[in-house]
């Protein structure tokens, strides 16, 4: 009879714990699911942006630079082209009209 | 225009001298920093592509609808101004992108419509060069087209989801960007103004010098 009533005792006590691990497993399980994914080891230093690997740096003066002298030389360029081709034809009109006003043709 | 011509020229030149240093003066952007600043010249190159685009177009239709000649020179003056200032853009919005978005290109509606518009605008300037007799016809149609891109390009940007920033940035500049800004602006408008006149007036001559050719061959 006591026997009976210690194994009662001892079953109570493991769906006592049963319940209650079940009841934190169903408090931890969301949060978990909503968590981030677990993170590398946490930053023991800081580096200076100077020391990072030649690929991570970016600078921004060459590019402001570079998109500023591609500007100027393009239009430079075009201008010069222009200036150019106006100036052969025009050479070209001088010759022509030459050659039709000589006297014996 | 032989007389007001290089006065402009000079203005133009003094403007574009002098704009270097006026965007040295403005105030950092917040998020982009220093390579903000290429906006000082991205975005007048864009307006003047966008003018470039919409001569070549009204002058293609008026060669298309009433054979003006004047209009067709004035056509091909415009379309070659779009292929410089559309590569203007296309060259320094990358520059810009790669620190800003840290990449050189975004396949996203406002660049490659972009692109779609400058190419059309190349198109027109090899079927004028390689397309034989009656590309004159058909570089106008593609001018016309090209013309009617303008507004999609512009409006891109407000309707489909992009990186590029919106529209809405221009009115809204802060004070101290937007002085240096307008200033920019309407150093490229004249200057587009300039190229235009100095270009037209190579088509010109080039039509002179054919009828001299012409004139030559029958004495």
């Amino acid at each position: 009879m006591q026997n009976a009533k210690c194994r009662m005792q001892y079953a109570r006590r493991r769906l006592a714990v049963l319940l209650m691990l079940l009841t934190i497993a169903a408090a931890v399980a969301p949060a978990a699911a909503f968590a981030q994914p677990p993170q590398g080891s946490p930053q023991e230093e800081f580096v200076p942006v100077k020391d990072l690997p030649q690929q991570e740096q970016l600078p921004a003066a060459p590019l402001l630079v570079s998109a500023y002298a591609f500007v100027w030389v393009a239009l430079l360029v075009y201008v010069w082209m222009v200036w150019r081709r106006l100036l052969k034809v025009e050479r070209e009109m001088r010759d022509l009209a030459g050659r039709i006003n000589q006297p014996g043709r | 225009m032989n007389r007001v011509f290089p006065v402009l020229a000079i203005v133009a030149a003094v403007l574009f001298a002098a704009a270097p240093f006026v965007v040295a003066q403005t105030p950092n952007e917040a998020t982009m920093g220093v390579v903000q600043k290429i906006f000082y010249y991205h975005v007048p190159a864009a307006m003047a592509m966008f003018l470039a685009a919409f001569v070549c177009g009204i002058a293609s239709g008026m060669y298309l609808f009433k054979k003006n000649e004047a209009a067709d020179r004035l056509a091909v003056a415009a379309a070659e101004l779009a292929v410089v200032f559309g590569l203007i853009v296309l060259v320094t919005g990358p520059l810009w992108a790669r620190k800003s978005w840290g990449v050189w290109w975004q396949w996203d509606a406002r660049i490659t419509s972009t692109l779609l518009m400058w190419m059309i605008f190349v198109a027109y300037l090899l079927v004028r060069r390689f397309g034989g007799a009656g590309a004159e016809k058909l570089s106008a149609a593609l001018a016309v087209f090209g013309m009617a891109n303008v507004p999609f390009v512009y409006i891109s940007v407000n309707i489909w989801r992009t990186i590029h920033p919106t529209t809405a940035v221009v009115p809204k500049l802060p004070g101290g960007m937007k002085g240096p800004f307008w200033f920019c602006a309407v150093s490229f408008m004249l200057l587009f103004g300039l190229l235009l006149a100095l270009r037209a007036r190579l088509e010109l001559r080039r039509a002179e010098l054919d009828k001299l050719y012409l004139q030559a061959d029958e004495e």
